[in-house]
């Protein structure tokens, strides 16, 4: 295992530079989250139709929020050395994302029904809403590897970093969730 | 053979990925009616571009790793390291270099067809269509030499040597974001087949959402060659602040580190809005949304998010080449860099002022004429930052004893160009005169003496300056002066006589024209097939010179950055021994001023260390 990894130079652990790349990554995904509901206010204003499911919109909201928690106590878990409870959590987070999307198929099909593609608002409500879910299935998908890393590592170093990098992007996710909420579901 | 067998098992995974992508295309549209021929391109091509990267080597190098497997990565080896994922910044700076090279060629030749085209009024040569596919390929391959050149491969090479690191930040970030740019040639060579893009490369809806699938393959195209900005942004952003060289504090950091480290900021967010107006025109053609057409839409909406991204696009540009020329200036000059703390700010404001005058390009699009004022006022601001660096290159020439040597001749061609290119964009970004002179050939004129003539002859001399470095080897001085003569020459005709037409209102993206100004053009055609050939002597030096050219010393130019205080080319972990850095990068006439010492007792080490996630 041969790996041309600079370790000379640089005054930084490995841990370090990847925070800051993640970090660094996040600010720029975050610029396109940005255009997005920008243009929701570009191309419908504040309007809004009278047909959005609003208990659905308060269901996923309430349900990814307490996947952060639950991504929280993974992490928490795993920088203990608590690697039953930090695949616990993992999986109770992975779970909460699963059904995520699947409240946003069923968004989907609603909105087909009310304000399809071809419609100002269902341009902007499919867009957004797949862009976001894009993200979930990525952040599902980086939950599940990391889940079978923890379960197969020797010690607690070994996922340290994928834990939390995982971990981080899903309440990035989250985070664009709380301001793409009130943009489809509230303004108006 | 065994050397290509990578690039080959690249495009067998790619036509894999192709067909799994078009399968689920083909029983997803299946289902609900007619199977659909650009959502089976996308998801195709998607799938595709994953296949190609896994097939090149980056399975082997980072995707086993994702499922516990073990991981091998050998970035040394001859010729044939070129042709595989290598995480090595320079084979990947050596990649960039090459295929760009080969890209910019081709984009020549196609403003060679052009320039045939317009050197009569009539519309002879290409149909219409031809034409501005013709024009638009031009426009994008050389944006993309522009954007690439400089920051994927000087940047590439360049950066981790003169800031004294081993390798960037992310080796394995670094080297997925060269090989998903071969991807983007492919699209856009291909683009002609399915009848091409007649859209220019802004591509503005409606005309991009309504043009033929040719036009899909471009959006594809520049939106994966975004992916590639973003991820080199990310990159060196964080190999400038993380791999320093000891004692390499911010104020001792070469100029050219700093022209990359504020490029790379604009690249990592700017480009995220360039990606979300190609995905909407994208989505606008395959799935019928409604973002540019009425009722709903509005095609401003493009306008906006492209020119949010591709205005400061051009101090993506821009920015290094100034680093490059100043670095230049200040090692043939033989003196400090002048007001070196006053660029860098300049270059901070610049990064800061590019992001809010886009709307430069909307003053006839229809815009809120309450907003022409600001944006005018901004872009004019623009002028102060790019001045100081200007004054900062002449104080640096005041009073030196230049050593007229090839990069260094290209360097003052910069400021020559630039400043020509400079001061017609303030025609442009005076509404009063861009309201006539908007999208004539006054603006195409403008723009190739920014980017053509203040970036293009940044890269060549960058080209020369560190040929020496890159390859081992001396390029011939003789062939060198005769190409920058030839081509300053002749690039100066070419440009100065296009300004004339358009200054008298001739259009862009025309095939044909009123006969009044056939003379003007012709001249034009003349002088840029001369500029054309002006690159030959070019080609000749850059082959010869790599294959038998005569040995370069380590450091041919006495240059003071660490790039040239190792060997030529330098060996795998960069530096032999570890470089402390103890002074001024141009501390010239001061023989106290010691840039870097090299301790004999850390002899830098490339040892074998776990992967570890990046």
């Amino acid at each position: 295992m041969t790996q041309h990894v600079p370790n000379v130079n640089h005054r930084f652990n490995s841990l370090t530079i990847n925070r800051l790349g993640l970090w660094l990554f996040l600010v720029s995904d975050a610029s396109f989250f940005i255009a997005l509901i920008t243009s929701r206010f570009f191309v419908e204003g504040t309007s809004r139709p009278d047909h959005v499911n609003q208990a659905l919109g308060l269901g996923l909201t309430v349900l990814l929020l307490l996947s952060s928690l639950t991504a929280y106590r993974a992490e928490a878990a795993a920088e203990h050395g608590d690697r039953k409870q930090a695949q616990k959590m993992l999986l109770a987070t992975i779970a909460m994302g699963v059904i995520f999307i699947v409240g946003v198929a069923f968004e989907w099909y609603e909105a087909l029904q009310h304000f399809p593609p071809s419609t100002g608002f269902g341009t902007i409500l499919f867009t957004l809403t797949g862009v976001h879910v894009t993200h979930v299935a990525t952040g599902v998908l980086a939950l599940g590897f990391v889940y079978f890393q923890v379960r197969r590592s020797e010690s607690d170093a070994d996922s340290q970093w994928a834990v939390e990098g995982a971990v981080k992007w899903w309440h990035f996710v989250d985070v664009a969730w709380v301001f793409i909420y009130p943009t489809l579901y509230l303004v108006g | 053979m065994a050397a290509f067998f990578p690039l080959v098992r690249g495009l067998v995974y790619a036509a894999v990925g192709f067909a799994i992508g078009a399968g689920i295309s083909l029983g997803i549209t299946g289902l609900t009616g007619e199977p659909a021929k650009e959502p089976l391109i996308v998801l195709g091509y998607v799938f595709a571009v994953i296949g190609w990267l896994m097939g090149v080597g980056m399975w082997k190098a980072w995707g086993r790793e994702w499922f516990g497997k073990s991981t091998s990565n050998n970035p040394s080896g001859g010729w044939e390291r070129y042709l595989r994922f290598n995480t090595d910044h320079k084979v990947i700076g050596i990649q960039y270099l090459t295929s760009l090279a080969v890209v910019f060629l081709l984009a020549g030749l196609l403003a060679m067809v052009i320039r045939a085209e317009l050197a009569d009024s009539g519309q002879n040569l290409l149909t219409k269509t031809d034409y501005n596919t013709t024009m638009s390929l031009h426009g994008i391959m050389m944006i993309a030499v522009a954007v690439a050149a400089v920051m994927g491969g000087f940047s590439n090479f360049v950066l981790p040597l003169i800031i004294g690191a081993e390798d960037v930040a992310f080796p394995r970030i670094n080297a997925l974001s060269f090989w998903i740019v071969p991807p983007v040639v492919v699209m856009l060579l291909l683009s002609p087949l399915f009848g091409g893009f007649d859209t220019g490369w802004t591509a503005y809806p409606p005309l991009a959402t309504q043009a033929a699938t040719g036009a899909l393959l471009f959006e594809l195209a520049f939106l994966t060659f975004g992916i590639s900005s973003i991820l080199g942004g990310m990159n060196f952003i964080a190999t400038i602040i993380t791999q320093r060289a000891p004692g390499m504090t911010w104020g001792r950091l070469p100029i050219f580190a700093w022209s990359v480290l504020a490029a790379s900021v604009i690249s990592l967010t700017a480009t995220q809005w360039v990606a979300y107006g190609l995905l909407m025109i994208i989505f606008e053609r395959i799935f019928n949304m409604v973002f540019f057409s009425p009722p709903g839409g509005n095609a401003l909406l493009y306008e906006h998010v492209f020119w949010f991204y591709s205005h400061p696009a051009v101090y993506i540009m821009i920015l290094p080449a100034f680093g490059a020329e100043l670095e230049i200036i200040s090692h043939f000059a033989r003196k400090p860099l002048f007001a070196y703390r006053w660029v860098v700010r300049s270059f901070a404001l610049i990064v800061f002022l590019s992001f809010i005058v886009w709307a430069h390009h909307l003053f006839t699009s229809g815009m809120g004429e309450n907003l022409h004022g600001p944006f005018m006022i901004l872009t004019e601001l623009i002028s102060i930052p790019t001045g100081i660096v200007f004054l900062s290159a002449l104080g640096t020439l005041w009073r030196s004893k230049l050593r007229l040597k090839v990069p260094l001749l290209f360097a003052l061609g910069v400021v020559f160009n630039f400043t020509i290119g400079g001061l017609t964009g303030i025609f442009l970004a005076d509404v009063a005169t861009d309201i006539s002179l908007q999208d004539t050939y006054f603006v195409v004129a403008h723009f190739h003496y920014t980017i053509m003539g203040g970036e293009i002859f940044a890269i060549f001399a960058a080209g020369y300056y560190w040929f020496p470095k890159i390859t081992g080897r001396m390029y011939n001085e003789t062939l060198g002066r005769i190409h920058f003569g030839l081509m300053f020459v002749l690039y100066n005709i070419t440009f100065l006589a296009m300004f004339i037409p358009g200054s008298v209102g001739m259009n862009r993206r025309v095939a044909e024209y009123p006969p009044q100004y056939e003379f003007m053009n012709l001249i034009v055609s003349i002088a840029a097939f001369g500029l054309g050939l002006a690159f030959l002597p070019w080609i000749y030096n850059m082959l010869n010179s790599w294959i038998r050219g005569e040995k370069a010393p380590d450091n041919p130019w006495g240059a003071k950055t660490l790039e040239w205080q190792t060997s030529s080319p330098p060996p795998l972990e960069n530096f032999h021994e570890m470089p402390k850095v103890t002074g001024d990068p141009y501390g010239y006439g001061d023989e106290t001023v010691i840039h870097a010492r090299f301790d004999p007792s850390t002899t830098a080490s490339h040892q074998p260390a776990p992967a570890e996630g990046d």
